[in-house]
């Protein structure tokens, strides 16, 4: 096992044994629900999307989740975020966890880039004072200073993007979690999307990584870890972990 | 996992919230939130903020002439229109908060599935929205009141103030309640529409308490007055209206003790509701 072992500090991630199962529901109003109590048929479904996932980050460590659709990479990312809970089992953190996880989700179209800034950082958790000591490096990293106070609904999908993008990169963390953003944007950008990213782990923050981009992501993490089925494969360097995968 | 770190107790489990009190931890982004929602409202509109009053007006000139004068109210109560008025922005406010807060989570289910934010927030910003848009309401009718000489005590004031809290909680802690429910459930939208429809005709807004006491039996105008709106209602008609001297008014029966009766009430279903969200808070994000 790499790394964790010989740092003697508290891990910034940790995962223990966690179990989530999904109950996909076949009916989704009162009526329907007691319908099919009253003809006994099933009133959901049970799907494994982890079955006893345990692993630790240390700090400023960058690791890739690795595996195919379904293996429960999203899943575990989401538990770091804390949008879901394991049913049973622990996900703890320590510090601030922000999460690139679609980005743009909190914008609204009627507001405008300015506004959405403001509004955008203080969901991902920063305060006033942190949003205006960054205002000008997000709007410049993310190059539309004309367009700033236009809204955002007239934005192309590309601005829109380099625009949520820009915001999320900016904010106050500790931990950074990264779910298949790469892939928005021309390449110009990408480019300086995976510069920013390299620049923030080698500040020292820690990375969680979740992408298809397999090459990109073995260059970016020095860890590995391959899912299948809900569960921990492989756990170690990332190019290893990716030849595993391919093979 | 044989390995047990030595400082565990510096980590902490993500997602899990303090309920109601992390969302005033987190009152900027509420403020923002807020501030969002009233911005938006009348964006694109020449005359933007004046139809908050132009609506009252409006809906205030409707019913003066259906059931002040076809109904023929204004002859039996004094300055009827004022009553009127009162009473309805009391339950505007609260169906207002109390759907909005109803519907906050699916419509913010794009947030809640990607972002992890005390979910709370939502229903408690619906409420606070409304609430900014009860304001011209209430400065309406304060208004027209002034001209018919309103000069209301301190403990008059107090007692709009008093009713518009009750409403709030009330409406806050039936918003998590149902916003909870209504993730899973849809069905807990079109029970709150029959509510909020059921709400104006619940309480004295177009007719007096008076008329309730002799229709009914006694005990159903004891739970008549059970009813936190109907007690916000009448603090607003004591606290406008009353100021007027108008004939033949007298306070519901009880009213204080009612009024005291209705800050538990609110506040139990507020503690109902935080607990029924907390509960069902885990399924939020993968149910929506």
């Amino acid at each position: 096992m790499p790394k964790i072992s010989d740092t003697a500090v508290a891990p910034r991630v940790a995962v223990r044994d966690v179990h989530k199962d999904f109950k996909l529901r076949h009916t989704h109003s009162i009526k329907e629900t007691v319908l099919a109590a009253v003809r006994r048929r099933p009133l959901t479904t049970e799907f494994h999307a982890l079955d006893g996932v345990s692993f630790e980050i240390g700090e400023g460590e960058a690791v890739a989740l690795l595996g195919f659709n379904g293996s429960g990479k999203s899943t575990t990312l989401k538990m770091i975020s804390g949008v879901l809970r394991p049913d049973s089992g622990q996900v703890l953190t320590r510090g601030r966890v922000a999460g690139l996880i679609e980005v743009g989700a909190g914008f609204h179209p009627d507001l405008s880039g300015r506004e959405n800034i403001y509004l955008n950082a203080a969901i991902l958790g920063m305060t006033k004072k942190e949003t205006e000591e960054r205002f000008d490096d997000i709007v410049a990293f993310s190059e539309i200073e004309q367009f700033i106070d236009t809204e955002v609904k007239h934005y192309s999908s590309g601005m829109f993007l380099r625009l949520a993008f820009s915001v999320a990169i900016h904010t106050e963390v500790d931990i950074l979690l990264i779910d298949e953003i790469l892939s928005v944007g021309d390449e110009p950008f990408q480019k300086k999307c995976l510069a920013r990213i390299r620049e923030l782990h080698a500040k020292g923050k820690t990375l969680v990584v979740v992408s298809h981009d397999l090459d990109m992501v073995s260059h970016l993490c020095e860890r590995g870890i391959l899912l299948k089925g809900g569960k921990v494969v492989f756990d170690g360097d990332s190019k290893e972990a990716v030849a595993l995968m391919r093979r | 996992m044989s390995r047990v770190s030595p400082e565990l107790s510096t980590l902490d489990e993500p997602g899990r919230s303090i309920g109601l009190l992390d969302v005033f931890r987190r009152r900027y982004l509420l403020s923002l939130i807020v501030r969002k929602e009233v911005q938006i409202r009348y964006r694109g509109s020449v005359l933007g903020w004046m139809w908050s009053y132009v609506k009252p007006l409006v809906q205030f000139a409707v019913f003066y002439v259906a059931i002040g004068v076809f109904l023929g109210m204004n002859g039996r109560v004094d300055y009827f229109p004022i009553y009127l008025l009162a009473g309805i922005t009391v339950v505007t406010f609260f169906n207002e908060a109390f759907s909005n807060g109803t519907r906050s989570l699916v419509d913010n289910a794009a947030l809640i599935k990607k972002i992890y934010l005390p979910r709370e927030m939502f229903p408690v910003a619906s409420m606070m929205i409304a609430a900014v848009n009860t304001l011209p309401q209430i400065v309406v009718v304060i208004v027209i009141a002034l001209f018919f000489g309103w000069a209301p005590s301190l403990l008059q004031i107090g007692a709009i103030l008093l009713g518009l809290l009750i409403v709030a909680m009330l409406a806050t802690g039936l918003g998590l309640f149902f916003g909870a429910i209504n993730v899973t459930f849809r069905d807990a939208q079109s029970f709150v529409e029959i509510i909020v429809m059921c709400a104006v005709w619940a309480s004295p807004v177009m007719y007096q308490w008076e008329m309730v006491a002799q229709a009914v039996p006694e005990w159903l105008f004891t739970a008549y007055r059970l009813n936190p709106i109907t007690i916000g209602v009448e603090l607003f008609h004591y606290g406008i209206w009353f100021p007027l001297n108008p004939q033949d008014a007298f306070l519901i029966p009880d009213m204080w003790l009612f009024a005291g009766i209705a800050v538990v009430t609110s506040l139990v279903l507020l503690i109902i509701g935080q607990a029924v969200f907390r509960r069902l808070e885990g399924r939020f994000a993968q149910d929506l």
